[in-house]
């Protein structure tokens, strides 16, 4: 446990993804179909990268693989100097907890309350008291402007309320990699802008990395760099392809 | 460190997930509860009926008791020698003893005069037979011949006895074709075996029924001198006297008729069944909730996965959850219990209570039941994928 908190933290001179022809298939046999082709992308610390592309193309898999919710079948995978080519599911689930994950749907349980749901992202971190647990989730959820609303379920909340929301839950847990797919286009196109400088912000001011899959050709000036998907390849992934 | 605990408390989500959806939780503690309240009647009833078939065996005031190996239980008594009894007074702890006659004898209803069987003791008014503060002043009436005493708790088919009785009405019946006054009331009540109860002395019950074997009789009462222990007594006992007898304590008298009851009748087995029942219903009506509950909130639980939750913590919920419907459903259950267990008292004089045996082992089948429901449920959860659900 302890060795594993270490290598997630003490990665200071690594960048914070780094691929190396990962490949990804889905089925088997003469169903198989591969959908990623020799990825290569390395992210660094702090950075914001956005990634476009058609639908289908590979995007929601290649942010499954990088944020430990799917198994690695071929290449180097380094996320938060963890290798996951062949990492076990203890070590993906203890991986997981340092990255935070902004889904298109906002996935907030719908049973708890706006403060509720950012504490749950809190409650993992570990040697602290539910007080300051609590404390820590409020925090998060002033910083996302929704303190008046600590009180209120997911479905009292606006479309853009919820997304600050679950904004809040992920990086309450202070993750170093944010990962977030398509998580503007449930939004209006003014929401959506307002959540994405949001995001960019409480993003860069914990120095925390973010690789973002939109659609949204008006959040295009926001991003560190722009990376083009098209048929599980990636270009532009280092400055001297583009 | 003197708030670790507080380190573990966590957002209470089962907790949460079941009473934020009032309406599934209120059918979730009627369904627990109604399982567990017909729990409650079968097992109440069941031991209740048990207990009725032992309220006089109870009341005795006997130390040890004599019985024929041949008896069966108190509807096939047979008689042995009554000498075996005056035999015990050799062993140095043995106090006093009484001899008692049981037999059922024909009872003719004064009111309709149709006949009914009643079973008859019979017994020297100077020993003491009963474990009754009042009741060795009503035995000194039954000096006088063809006099008995009459079980109140009777049931009506025997005629309004006690209301004569009380309104000085002289009560005059027959039993078994022969002239007797009612002197007085007691109150035994009904069992399996007798539907009346009727207490006179042997002399009168030698008339009543002639055909006994003299010097023959059916339960011999010992009572013991203070400190003595019984079952070393009735072990000396049984050792000693011929096999004609044998000798038990009155906590073996009381088993073995219970026990008569409970192998040689179905009625354990269908208020068991019954019970099994309500257990069944209550594990179905668990179970669809949580499962519908699993169901419902599998990309929330997916969603805990993706953060870093581990599935054993949402195993925890579950089965926190299932805890919780236990605990839901069981008080309301126990307190109804309670309730209809008095209005059954009051209404049928079945001595049916609330022993710490029921409490115990109705909570541990509605644990059980809930945990079990919470746990084949909990299966539903491996389906949450955390790679679903961008
Ligand atoms: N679990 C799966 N099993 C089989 N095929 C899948 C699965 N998930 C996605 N695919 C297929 O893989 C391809 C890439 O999907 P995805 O990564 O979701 O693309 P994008 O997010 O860019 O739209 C699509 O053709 C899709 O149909
Ligand atoms: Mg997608």
């Amino acid at each position: 446990m302890v060795k594993e908190n270490n290598s997630i933290n003490n990665f200071k001179n690594l960048k914070t993804v780094s691929i190396n022809n990962l490949s990804h298939f889905y089925g088997k046999n003469e169903n198989k179909k591969q959908v990623l082709n020799q990825v290569n992308l390395n992210i660094d610390k702090g950075e914001l990268v956005l990634l476009k592309g058609p639908s289908g193309c590979g995007k929601t898999t290649l942010l499954t693989l990088i944020g430990a919710l799917r198994t690695c079948q071929k290449g180097d995978l380094t996320v938060l100097n963890n290798q996951l080519n062949g990492a076990s599911r203890k070590t993906r689930q203890i991986l997981r907890r340092s990255i935070g994950m902004i889904f298109q749907g906002h996935n907030l349980l719908r049973c708890l309350t706006a403060e509720q749901n950012v504490q749950m992202g809190a409650d993992l971190i570990k040697g602290l008291t539910y007080l300051q647990r609590r404390e820590i989730a409020r925090n998060w959820l002033s910083a996302v402007g929704l303190e008046e609303h600590h009180k209120k379920l997911p479905n009292d909340l606006s479309g853009g309320q919820k997304q600050r929301v679950a904004i809040a839950r992920a990086l309450s847990a202070n993750p170093k990699l944010l990962l977030a797919d398509e998580p503007t286009s449930a939004l209006d196109s003014v929401t959506g802008r307002e959540i994405v400088t949001l995001l960019r912000k409480l993003a860069k001011e914990q120095n925390c990395s973010v690789l973002m899959v939109t659609h949204d050709p008006r959040i295009s000036d926001m991003a560190d760099r722009i990376l083009n998907m098209e048929d599980g390849k990636i270009y532009g992934a280092h400055s001297e392809l583009i | 460190m003197s708030f670790s605990f507080l380190k573990f408390r966590k957002i209470p989500l089962a907790w949460l997930l079941l009473t934020r959806q009032p309406l599934r939780l209120a059918v979730a503690i009627a369904g627990i509860s109604f399982a567990g309240i017909l729990m409650f009647m079968q097992l109440g009833f069941r031991d209740g009926l048990f207990d009725t078939s032992v309220t006089i065996h109870k009341l005795l005031d006997a130390d040890l008791v004599l019985i024929s190996p041949r008896s069966k239980s108190s509807i096939s008594m047979s008689g042995f020698p009554k000498r075996r009894l005056i035999q015990t007074l050799a062993v140095e702890d043995v106090e006093k003893t009484a001899p008692v006659n049981l037999n059922y004898l024909l009872w003719r209803n004064p009111e309709n005069l149709k006949t009914r069987s009643i079973l008859a003791l019979g017994f020297n008014p100077s020993d003491s037979l009963l474990l009754d503060e009042g009741f060795a002043k009503k035995a000194y009436k039954l000096r006088n011949p063809s006099r008995v005493l009459f079980d109140k708790l009777s049931r009506p088919e025997f005629g309004p006895i006690e209301q004569w009785f009380l309104s000085e009405k002289k009560v005059e019946t027959e039993v078994a074709g022969k002239r007797v006054i009612v002197e007085g009331l007691v109150e035994l009540g009904p069992s399996f075996g007798a539907d009346g109860n009727l207490i006179t002395s042997r002399e009168t019950f030698l008339r009543l029924f002639p055909a006994n074997p003299p010097g023959s009789i059916e339960i011999g009462l010992v009572k013991l001198k203070k400190g003595s222990d019984p079952e070393l007594i009735s072990r000396i006992l049984n050792n000693s006297l011929p096999n004609d007898v044998r000798v038990l304590t009155k906590k073996q008298f009381i088993e073995f008729e219970k026990n008569y009851w409970k192998n040689s009748t179905a009625i354990g087995f269908i208020f068991s069944l019954g019970a099994l029942m309500g257990f069944v219903v209550g594990c179905v009506v668990v179970y669809q909730i949580l499962y519908s509950d699993v169901t419902d909130h599998l990309p929330e639980y997916a969603t805990l996965l993706a953060m870093g939750y581990r599935l054993k913590s949402l195993f925890f919920v579950v089965a926190r959850e299932g805890f919780l419907l236990a605990l839901f459903g069981y008080l309301p259950a126990y307190f109804s219990g309670q309730i209809l267990y008095s209005v059954i008292r009051s209404s049928t004089k079945l001595p049916i209570i609330m022993d710490a045996d029921k409490t115990i082992l109705i909570f541990v089948l509605v644990l059980v039941m809930c945990m079990g429901s919470a746990a084949v449920a909990m299966r539903k959860l491996v389906d949450a994928d955390p790679a679903e659900i961008f």
